[in-house]
């Protein structure tokens, strides 16, 4: 009981809640990008919230179901069929033996989640079957890599499917400029012009950015310290390196680093960013950890009390 | 600038479930030794997800999404008071020996870091393997240790063009610090040595041979050892 990889798309990676506990011997958390996306599609098919999925970024993945199971979508359009015919995200739809799910390109978003019945048979390392390429962990095989043409991904059949999807108010809104930081780490190391720069200011996303980090392009960001004894990373900092401008360090980061920080992109807001493209653009927009908090509590009961 | 050194650390929230613990501004093995004494006492702490141990800081990472926020930063904070710290000294240190062969074929950089320092490769052998180290970091790569200090005459700066593949094992130097290379990664450190030794293996218990705040010694070995222990000469 498997999908069957026909096509395995640009970028099509196991991720699970992530690898934690291992950070100390440098090994990164990995995990999903889009953190909220993944978290609805494993609660519209009420499975445990850590059940491994398919992180789909670009598109172009074709999967055959080898037996019946009900599925769930979230994340990107990524103009997503089964059988030939449209399927939306957010919402869950019965699979039979012999389907074919596709995926064509980007109509809005980048990454896209699918989860089966009862998550994907993949067995854990280092407790995670997150796929990280640079450190080859995690995935179908355990050794990093992404899917590749005749893979088979195991998961439990079941005939049993409940039509679901996620009410509107809680899809998160992926054409928003705004993402939330927490200011931190040496943020007084830039000047209060500098700040009001960082945060008055559009940047663009560059070509290199990947799950490591977003590489962004704008008005360059000065500090007064060139570099600083390296430290712990936590997700989403925004290091400056020299010539100022921002790297925001999401899942597969390097844990640490000697860039000056100016703070961390939240949790779920690190999602939003991870949404969006190349030539992209977003600002920062400064919260307080208590309203990161709060936002992010709200936000976990609302798939709570949904369940 | 001062060196600041703090009696306790500082915590300071980074994000909505990290907060990092700032010990000093000095770089030192006493450093190293309260960043060890912390790491281990958060480590029996439920909540705490994750510590990342570097050179002057702790950052720690905890579940706020099952623990309150709040309760988790007080009780880091009353731990971190309860410690005594000049009771739990270097104990706490493991020592790992690191077999290495100093020799031409696995160590392509001895010359010029000879030439550079103005010793002979035998007294930079013997000048690296007389020398106890301290893991301050791992990072990089999964395993890539950080130690230091290495001593003033061997000082030497990094490649001005980082070689694209550095083979697996490779003992090498740059500044104050150095590593053995766990897997094959580019890198702009001078190379001057091979260990057959396996420095991770996800498979093993340990993990990672050599883990945040050991102390480490390096031991000369022959070619002819090396051989025997499972070390190969490719890679260049």
């Amino acid at each position: 009981m498997a999908f069957n990889v026909i096509k395995p798309g640009i970028l099509a990676l196991v991720q699970d809640l992530g690898r934690h506990g291992y950070q100390h011997l440098g090994v990164t958390t990995g995990g999903p990008m889009d953190e909220l996306a993944f978290r609805w599609a494993n609660a519209l098919l009420d499975n445990n919230e850590n059940a491994a999925q398919i992180e789909i970024t670009f598109g172009m993945l074709t999967l055959e179901a080898q037996a019946a199971t009900s599925i769930a979508l979230t994340g990107a359009d990524l103009g997503a069929t089964l059988n030939g015919c449209t399927i939306y995200p957010w919402q869950t739809y019965a699979v039979k033996k012999g389907d074919v799910l596709s995926f064509k390109q980007a109509n809005y978003g980048l990454r896209a989640y699918l989860a089966v019945k009862g998550g994907l048979q993949v067995a854990p390392v280092l407790g995670s079957c997150a796929t990280v390429l640079r450190e080859k962990l995690g995935g179908v095989r355990g050794n990093g890599e992404k899917l590749q043409q005749g893979d088979i991904i195991p998961y439990q059949a079941t005939h049993t499917h409940r039509s679901r999807s996620v009410p509107r108010l809680a899809i998160p809104d992926y054409t928003s400029l705004d993402i939330p930081l927490v200011m931190g780490y040496q943020s007084n190391y830039f000047s209060g012009l500098d700040r009001a720069n960082f945060f008055g200011s559009e940047f663009t996303i560059t070509p290199q950015s990947d799950r490591m980090g977003y590489r962004l392009n704008g008005r360059p960001i000065l500090s007064n310290q060139q570099g600083i004894v390296s430290e712990g990373i936590a997700y989403g900092a925004v290091q400056i390196p020299n010539d100022g401008q921002p790297i925001v360090l999401l899942r597969d980061r390097q844990t640490i680093g000697g860039y000056p920080k100016m703070g961390c992109v939240t949790g779920f807001g690190g999602g939003l960013l991870a949404q969006k493209k190349p030539g992209d653009s977003l600002r920062f927009q400064s919260v307080s950890i208590d309203q990161a908090e709060q936002k992010r509590h709200l936000d976990l009961a609302r798939i709570a009390q949904w369940r | 600038m001062s060196e600041l050194f703090y009696n306790r650390p500082q915590v300071d929230l980074v994000s909505e479930s990290a907060c990092l613990l700032r010990f000093s501004d000095a770089v030192n093995n006493e450093t190293a030794d309260r960043i060890s004494i912390v790491a281990k006492a958060l480590r029996e702490l439920p909540g705490i997800v994750d510590l990342i141990p570097s050179y002057t800081t702790l950052l720690t990472v905890f579940d706020a999404d099952h623990y309150d926020r709040f309760a988790i930063v007080a009780r880091i904070r009353q731990l971190i008071e309860q410690l005594d710290f000049d009771e739990q000294q270097l104990s706490a240190a493991r020592e790992v020996v690191i077999p290495v062969y100093y020799g031409p074929e696995v160590g392509p950089d001895l010359d010029e870091v000879a030439q550079h320092c103005r010793l002979s490769v035998n007294e930079i052998i013997s000048l690296h393997s007389d020398t106890s180290y301290r893991a301050y970091a791992i990072g990089f790569t999964p395993g890539f240790a950080f130690l230091g200090n290495t001593p003033e005459a061997l000082h030497v700066p990094r490649k001005n063009t980082p070689r694209l593949k550095v083979p697996l094992g490779s003992v090498a130097i740059a500044e104050r610090q150095t590593a053995v290379y766990p897997s094959v990664t580019p890198g702009g450190w001078q190379i001057i040595g091979r260990t057959p030794v396996t420095l991770v293996d996800w498979n093993s218990e340990s993990l990672a041979l050599i883990q945040g705040g050991d102390t480490v010694r390096f031991t000369p070995i022959s070619r002819a050892e090396f051989i025997a222990q499972g070390g190969t000469l490719d890679g260049f």
